[in-house]
């Protein structure tokens, strides 16, 4: 009885996501079968090339970010302590839609842009940061955007740890690069590795930044798929969707990672997240 | 470090970090009241009102964009946050079997490329004929918002001392004074956040309401992507700012109101 009753409350809930998503997820693998899609997709040398470039793309941006990030954290916690207004700064890039932040990069590095303008006197002179063979612009938008993300997160575990484990070591006589490798670095590890985990998953599908930022090739998977899905030629459209699947395939072995991460971490404190 | 230059440094880095959060929307507002402001000029010099005016006018489209925007975030938020209450409770008080793959179920979406989500959502919304309209793209918004909901609320409701519920109950509370008076003071904070983040959510989406509404329905992200191929400058930095600075604000505010203890 009391199972039914819990079941029942989680219902509506369940019922959006699930429906929505995994309906959603089953017709993509359905409208993904005619014909051998898969093998086509794999094949496919543009969807090769978008494949390497995303995954070279996300992970300089989520290690990047995730320094970043972590040494941010580290010095706003060492400097700037329960800083009300350094926290509302940091809100600010967070609660930034990633379009808006593409948006004003791109005015910022554009080879016409305000950078350029201070530096160059044509804008061919200018290196050329966005629409670029490499994304660099691309990864100069994740770094920034991602890099707050990280360094709350992190900041958040250092908040709630307390001072007593560094005084204690700094007491025994421990150097200040074995107080950070012994005791700071064991406590903030599950938290940059859970935000970096996060960071990863969303870099590695994002449309939007790529959208703006980027050119047609190389791209990343998710306007690879976004062309084909749009393309006049319908019998394109099943390879997006079988690209879709694969990219959520991926999503759901960072998924499993992510919640035994955070198993581990709810069995010794409180949830990680907030 | 002593004092003196610890609070120098501490002066330091809230400048800096204040100067690079700040600055965006800095550009942006000269940007769009500028005239004329095109490569060379390091600063414009001259200023108009030509680009909002054109934002407010109908001409743009861009007033309706933004009611839908609006309309479509604040339903999104209180759905998100009414559905993902009882399941949150739920997953938070109990442990049962299949919770670890309920969790799994409801980190992926938040973990699946947008395109993923969009794609599906749009497969399913053209077989119950909800393509092209607002209830379709509202509901389409639920899947990316609802997780995020639920796991915040999970950790207000891990938070909850139930023995409080109990008490008031045994006093003879009906079930809605119990909520009223003791549940929900104590889960409020995480309720604004987790309504934040979904209204953040939604008003961000752009695949999404793309592919759901079929570009009938218009969202600002929708519209600004749409205009940033004009190579308007001023209309652009008017239109993204305008994008821009309702998320941040409402997600500042309603998070600072409630803010605890990180």
């Amino acid at each position: 009885m009391v199972k039914f009753k819990k079941i029942t409350l989680l219902f509506p809930a369940a019922f959006v996501v699930l429906g929505f998503f995994l309906g959603g997820l089953i017709l993509s693998a359905a409208n993904s079968l005619p014909s051998p899609t898969y093998a086509r997709m794999f094949a496919d040398p543009e969807v090769r090339a978008a494949f390497v470039f995303t995954l070279s793309l996300t992970a300089l941006a989520t290690a990047l970010s995730a320094l970043c990030g972590t040494a941010t954290a580290l010095l706003l916690h060492n400097l700037a302590r329960g800083s009300y207004i350094l926290r509302t700064f940091l809100q600010i890039p967070l609660s930034m839609p990633h379009l808006a932040a593409a948006f004003i990069l791109l005015s910022l590095i554009a080879p016409s842009g305000l950078i350029s303008r201070l530096f160059v006197s044509v804008p061919e002179d200018f290196p050329i940061l966005v629409g670029d063979a490499f994304g660099i612009g691309i990864l100069m938008a994740y770094v920034l955007k991602e890099t707050p993300f990280i360094a709350t997160v992190v900041l958040a575990t250092l908040a709630r740890t307390g001072d007593e484990l560094d005084s204690v070591a700094k007491n025994l006589g421990a150097s200040r690069w074995q107080r950070f490798r012994h005791v700071t670095l064991p406590i903030i590890a599950p938290a940059t590795l859970f935000s970096s985990l996060f960071v990863f998953a969303y870099v590695f599908g994002a449309f939007e930044i790529p959208y703006i930022l980027g050119r047609q090739y190389p791209t990343v998977l998710a306007i690879v798929a976004n062309r084909k899905f749009a393309a006049t030629d319908l019998g394109e459209r099943p390879e997006a969707f079988a690209i879709a699947v694969a990219m959520t395939i991926v999503a759901a072995v960072l998924a499993w990672f992510f919640l035994r991460l955070g198993q581990k971490q709810g069995e010794s404190e409180k949830p990680l997240l907030f | 470090m002593n004092i003196a230059s610890r609070k120098h440094s501490q002066y330091a880095v809230v400048v800096v970090f204040g100067i690079v959060a700040l600055t965006p929307f800095l550009l942006l507002g000269i940007s769009s009241i500028a005239a004329n402001w095109r490569f060379p000029s390091v600063l414009p010099s001259e200023f108009t009102l030509r680009a909002w005016s054109y934002l407010g006018s109908s001409a743009s489209g861009v007033l309706p964009s933004v009611g839908n925007s609006v309309g479509i975030a604040f339903i999104v938020t209180i759905l998100a946050v009414l559905i993902s209450l009882p399941a949150a409770r739920v997953l938070a008080l109990n442990r049962f079997r299949g919770k670890r793959v309920i969790m799994f179920l409801l980190i992926l979406p938040i973990l699946s490329p947008s395109f993923a989500v969009a794609s599906g959502s749009h497969a399913l919304s053209l077989r119950y004929g909800l393509a092209d309209s607002l209830a379709g793209v509202i509901a389409s918004h639920l899947v990316p918002t609802i997780p995020y909901c639920v796991l915040l609320l999970i950790g207000s409701f891990t938070r909850l001392d139930t023995d409080f519920e109990d008490q008031a109950r045994s006093l003879g509370a009906s079930p809605l004074a119990v909520f009223r008076h003791v549940t929900f003071p104590a889960i409020a904070p995480g309720m604004a956040i987790a309504a934040a983040f979904a209204f953040l959510i939604s008003w961000s989406q752009y695949l999404t309401t793309l592919f759901v509404g079929g570009g009938k329905i218009q969202t600002l992200p929708l519209t600004l992507v749409s205009f940033q191929r004009s190579s308007d400058d001023a209309v652009t930095a008017a239109l993204t700012l305008t994008f821009a600075l309702p998320a941040v604000i409402i997600f500042m505010v309603v998070a600072g109101f409630f803010k605890n203890e990180s």
